[in-house]
């Protein structure tokens, strides 16, 4: 993909964003924060780049960069979906 | 489809093959849905899991570009380099999943702020690393150009990509030692501070630039450790009742911090993430500052609340104020229609949310409407007292925000105000002089009668002004921890 190409995605996923982040309920802001966390650690894509280069034998110093920063975003997206699948079970309707 | 796997896992820096960048699509469309279950509880899981299939397609596909599939084979064929390398990155996962599941089991509800503060870190120091990796080892990114260096626009986004992380990263340690009270919240003032700040973002810009000129390993460092400082100087500053505003903006660097490093890998997935997290974070800055009437550019600069406090001391005078007991409180809201309860940061740090509940409970037996009115910027994150009343089993169609509640106050037998302040000071409507005039605050001024959860009359609020309510005909000072205030209430009133 070409820089222009990427570039209208990322303008356009900031409209989404803005007009999708507009719709949800204040009462759901802490776990919206904390899902967005979670998905932010997508970068786990690049880690997991840096993670295979070279070779497995030999680990070169963008292969230890790469598996700590797997390690770091694996916190991140386990903890981050958890804790809002927790957050988001509490909320309970009046029940009637 | 084979054919197509092995012409990108043979030259690495070729395009992705079309299944891959489809997937990656598709992950980015499951975040967008993720956000979008937010717009009610009732949506809000289903949102939740398109997150996490969104995540789990995302890690798929990059595992499945690094299969070593040979020519003509469907199959991986892998060398034990290959299995040992998938060892370490099964064992990297699991053990960031072991962390990650433990602490969201553990963690209070009270701590949030603080959890959150701590992941943002870790995004901000994992985009750091992806990017030094990116340096260090160009090709395995495809980014090496015809000349044999890193081209020149990767390295604008690996050093831009590098910056964000660092500032998120060193920003988000200060954060999280403020709120989990580990560092004092109070705004930290160095002198010359604008002078410096302004100084170091203009040399991490400059170095950006001359680093397509040249990718020296010292230009490149040089900008990572410059915005690991920025990002400590810009939050310390920054204290108490800022500190929302401040999650929610380093929420928005984490996503700009993984949109760089989308821009550097072409992964749309990254790319629509970032937007989606850097909008986000954005937005709910804006809503924060908003709701305290301030510019988003004052609370950046820091320093609120150091020297106002100070200020309102001395001007206070002796006012002749009611003190109410359990009793009064117990009595008086069994008899009323309508209670409207007003919680605040202060609950939070009594836990006095599943006391209050009780309260609200034993009232709603009695035939009495109970409602909770949350602002905006109660609490130290956007949304924290609706969690914690969440957590209290509290049903989420008796709390409401403020524009929906406000007009309901005239209409109130009771306001209960428990652990908030200053959101509920009418000196923000009417004193021009005031450092929190213009704050939308809510009327309870107009109710017929007022409690005040206090625990003493000597503090006044984050802002350090004083409060008329306190000395209204119509108000009772609960002066107790807000805990115990609610527990004697449920006594008195089950006599």
């Amino acid at each position: 993909m070409d820089f222009i190409s990427i570039l209208s995605i990322f303008v356009l996923a900031c409209f989404v964003g803005y007009y999708v982040v507009w719709s949800v309920t204040p009462a759901l802001h802490t776990p919206l924060m904390a899902v967005t966390n979670a998905i932010s650690s997508v970068i786990i894509v690049g880690a997991l780049v840096a993670a295979t280069t070279g070779m497995a034998s030999h680990i070169s110093a963008a292969r230890w960069l790469g598996l700590i920063a797997v390690v770091l975003a694996s916190i991140n997206i386990f903890g981050g979906f958890a804790v809002t699948e927790r957050m988001l079970a509490m909320y309970k309707k009046k029940d009637k | 489809m084979a054919n197509l796997i092995l012409s990108a896992a043979g030259a690495q820096h070729m395009m992705p093959p079309a299944w891959a960048l489809l997937a990656y699509l598709i992950a980015g469309i499951l975040f967008i849905l993720a956000l979008r279950g937010l717009s009610s509880p009732a949506s809000s899981r289903r949102g939740n899991r398109a997150g996490m299939i969104g995540m789990l397609i995302a890690v798929a596909t990059t595992m499945l570009l690094k299969a070593p599939v040979a020519p003509g084979q469907f199959l991986p064929s892998p060398t034990a380099d290959d299995l040992v390398t998938l060892g370490q990155i099964v064992a990297a996962i699991s053990v960031g999943a072991i962390i990650g599941l433990f602490t969201a089991r553990r963690i209070a509800m009270t701590d949030m702020p603080q959890l959150v503060a701590a992941f943002h870190s870790l995004v901000g120091l994992a985009a750091v690393l992806v990017a030094a990796a990116a340096f260090l080892s160009p090709a395995a990114f495809g980014i090496v150009g015809a000349d044999g260096h890193i081209l020149p626009v990767s390295r604008v986004e690996m050093g831009l990509g590098s910056a964000i992380g660092a500032i998120t990263f060193s920003g988000s340690v200060i954060a999280f030692l403020k709120l989990a009270g580990k560092m004092s919240g109070a705004p930290i003032l160095l002198p010359l501070r604008h002078f410096i700040n302004l100084g170091t973002l203009a040399a991490i810009l400059g170095l950006v630039g001359y680093f397509t000129q040249d990718q020296a390993p010292w230009v490149f460092w040089t900008i990572t450790i410059l915005a690991f400082v920025i990002g400590f100087l810009l939050i310390i500053p920054i204290g108490g009742a800022d500190m929302p505003v401040v999650v929610s903006m380093l929420n928005s660097y984490s996503g700009w911090a993984a949109a760089a490093m989308g821009f550097t890998l072409h992964n749309s997935a990254m790319i629509i993430t970032g937007a989606l997290v850097g909008s986000s974070g954005a937005i709910l800055s804006y809503i924060m500052c908003r709701a305290m009437n301030r510019s988003f550019i004052s609370v950046i600069a820091g320093g609120f609340g150091a020297d106002a406090s100070a200020g309102g001391g001395e001007a206070r005078e002796q006012r002749p104020w009611k003190r109410g007991s359990a009793e009064d409180a117990a009595f008086l809201m069994q008899q009323a229609e309508s209670v409207i309860i007003v919680p605040g940061y202060g609950m939070a740090v009594a836990q006095a949310q599943h006391a209050l509940r009780e309260m609200a409970d034993m009232l709603k037996k009695e035939g009495v409407s109970v409602k909770y009115a949350i602002h905006p910027v109660a609490g130290r994150m956007p949304g924290h007292m609706n969690v914690l009343l969440a957590e209290a089993n509290v049903p989420y169609d008796e709390v409401f925000e403020l524009e929906d509640i406000n007009a309901e106050f005239a209409q109130a037998d009771v306001a209960f105000i428990i652990g908030a302040n200053d959101v509920v000071n009418p000196a923000a409507k009417t004193d021009k002089s005031s450092p929190i005039y213009g704050m939308p605050v809510f009327d309870v001024d107009k109710a017929k009668t007022v409690f005040f959860v206090k625990r003493s009359m000597g503090g006044v609020g984050y802002a350090g002004v004083d409060n008329d309510v306190f000395y209204m005909d119509q108000t009772m000072m609960l002066l107790a921890d807000a805990k115990k205030m609610c527990e004697e209430i449920v006594k008195a009133m089950a006599h």
